[in-house]
């Protein structure tokens, strides 16, 4: 049977991580269909017949779809769910708030953060905040499941999977979308970056971060932080790396000013490479990091950010 | 209108937990149990509305082994009038406990629920979505802010770029995030209080909802450990590294 994944998307194009999802679901089956819902989603359902992987696009249109409640994309994908042996999403705010409320309505269990796929019925994910792997198997007919995007790696090239267009399922009246305050950015996003700069309580206040991310432009790179960093205002929400922030795994990550709570490191101990700044050595930051500098942040950054410019 | 909420009791966020050596999950024989953080902060929402006159009554809920009473009592120190315990030994998933709450609100009729995001042990995140598609209900997930009035809520929700606000129909089922409030310490009075507070126990069975696990846990191992590396002294050995030995930037 062929695998359904749920894409989400800004209207333009789908998120980078349905390629990643797509790389999953792969791993279940090999007929993978990616279902784009949305009010004018046309240019998403093309963006997602591009990814290698897919053999064919369902794209729904409802104006009830524009903006991704629960409420009313759930009974769309219940209604396809039948047809297909698992329902794949990436687990981000949208893939978190969606699967459980399908998996509930078709009277399945979720598995959730899979990071390994053992076989089409079986899954690792993280528990207790990573410190802990659980190898789980799933005995329902269809399988829903969240993926972590940084554990499966999207397939390069490009794809023309046909895109065939089907009904939507109108609007459940329940709830409505009232307005959004996303934080605007030039830098790459978080999961998706290849350097990731993150800041810590070391900063002591906000004014400070602007610091960080003149580093982070010199390198091309994401800006983070730890919750510690988010709870006492220096940043928004959205920066939070950690189990119950982002999960990120870049080629490069700069801990700055972070202690390395066991929290934090959930979110960030899969990356490649792993620099930490820190004035107390004892920082459980240092035991992940490959290179660690004792010192004074507000001198080492500069300096930093003085020494990467010069190649 | 009557808040229900759900407390979990789980390990201590501040033990660090021991997989155990047989694999086949983690050790929780003489550990700190507590109740979960997010669920702490979903008793806080519930008693700052009841604060605010917009909740009559607050029920703390939770489900599992005998000493969950324990996780109600502190629910009931924090200011819950009252507590319902569904007693089983049985391992309980998210899909069993959201049966299992949805059973209770049948009985209660509350005008919201309010859950943690997710449990600190298997970090699921799935029991307050699962509630609300059960009910048919609404949901509100990963609350940053709750405004409740005139038969609807307003909720700001943390998402992956920031912040969105949405408006729901209630009854509806709403999960916190961190950032919802601070919950308040139990005073002494209140948890001498609390002793004398009722708590129904009932059993899944009474409920008429079948728990059976639906996911076989086949093991429990440690992550893959990352080794500690290197501490330089000074930033021009650091960039040598980067770009020479790991080559990243």
């Amino acid at each position: 049977m062929a695998i359904l994944v749920v894409a989400a998307h800004d209207g333009k194009t789908v998120r980078a991580n349905v390629a990643n999802a797509v790389a999953a679901a792969s791993q279940m089956g090999s007929d993978v269909h990616v279902l784009v819902a949305g009010s004018n989603a046309g240019d998403a359902a093309k963006s997602a017949a591009a990814i290698p992987g897919v053999a064919k696009v369902l794209q729904a249109e409802d104006a009830a779809y524009g903006n991704w409640l629960a409420e009313d994309i759930a009974p769309l994908v219940v209604k396809l769910a039948p047809n297909y042996s698992h329902v794949v999403m990436a687990a981000d705010s949208v893939g978190k708030n969606i699967a459980p409320r399908v998996a509930a309505l078709l009277d399945v269990a979720q598995v959730s953060e899979a990071i390994q796929v053992v076989s089409p019925d079986t899954f690792v994910r993280p528990i207790y905040a990573g410190n802990a792997m659980a190898t789980v198997q799933s005995s329902d007919k269809i399988k829903v499941v969240t993926i972590r995007p940084t554990n499966f790696k999207a397939v390069a090239g490009s794809g023309s999977a046909a895109i065939e267009q089907i009904g939507g399922t109108g609007g459940s009246g329940l709830s409505s979308f009232v307005g959004a305050e996303l934080s605007k950015s030039e830098r790459p996003e978080l999961t998706s970056a290849k350097i990731v700069v993150s800041g810590g309580r070391g900063l002591a206040s906000g004014e400070n971060f602007k610091m960080l991310e003149t580093l982070a432009d010199k390198l091309g790179a994401g800006l983070g932080a730890s919750r510690a960093a988010v709870d006492a205002g220096y940043v928004p929400n959205d920066y939070q790396v950690g189990q119950t922030g982002k999960v990120v795994a870049p080629d490069l990550y700069i801990a700055i000013g972070i202690s390395g709570a066991i929290q934090h490191l959930a979110g960030m101990k899969d990356s490649k490479t792993i620099v930490a700044i820190n004035k107390d050595e004892e920082a459980p930051i240092f035991q992940v990091a490959d290179y660690g500098i004792v010192g004074d942040l507000f001198q080492i950054v500069p300096e930093l950010t003085a020494a990467v410019e010069k190649k | 209108m009557k808040v229900l909420v759900a407390v979990k009791r789980v390990i201590d966020y501040n033990v660090k937990i021991r997989v155990k050596a047989d694999n086949t999950g983690v050790e929780t024989a003489n550990v700190k149990m507590s109740m979960n953080p997010f669920d702490e902060i979903a008793v806080e929402e519930a008693l700052r509305m009841k604060e605010k006159g917009l909740a009559t009554e607050v029920i703390a809920f939770s489900a599992g082994p005998a000493q969950c009473q324990e996780t109600i009592r502190t629910a009931l120190a924090m200011g819950a009038d009252r507590g319902i315990l569904v007693q089983t030994d049985a391992e309980l998933q998210p899909l069993a406990v959201a049966k299992l709450l949805k059973a209770v609100v049948d009985k209660e009729q509350p005008g919201l629920v309010i859950v943690g995001k997710q449990a600190i042990d298997d970090d699921s995140n799935q029991t307050g979505q699962m509630l609300a598609a059960l009910l048919g209900w609404s949901q509100g997930t990963f609350a940053n802010k709750l405004h409740v009035a005139d038969g609807s809520a307003e909720v700001k929700r943390e998402v992956d770029g920031g912040l969105e606000n949405i408006k729901i129909k209630l009854p509806a089922v709403i999960t916190t995030d961190l950032r919802l409030n601070e919950p308040r310490y139990a005073s002494l009075p209140n948890i001498m209080k609390a002793k004398k507070k009722p708590i129904e126990v009932l059993a899944p069975d009474a409920l008429g909802v079948d728990v059976a696990p639906r996911l076989k846990t086949l093991k429990v191992e440690e992550p893959p450990k990352r080794k500690a590396g290197i501490k330089v002294k000074t930033v021009a050995e650091l960039v040598d590294k980067l770009r020479n030995e790991a080559g990243v930037i």
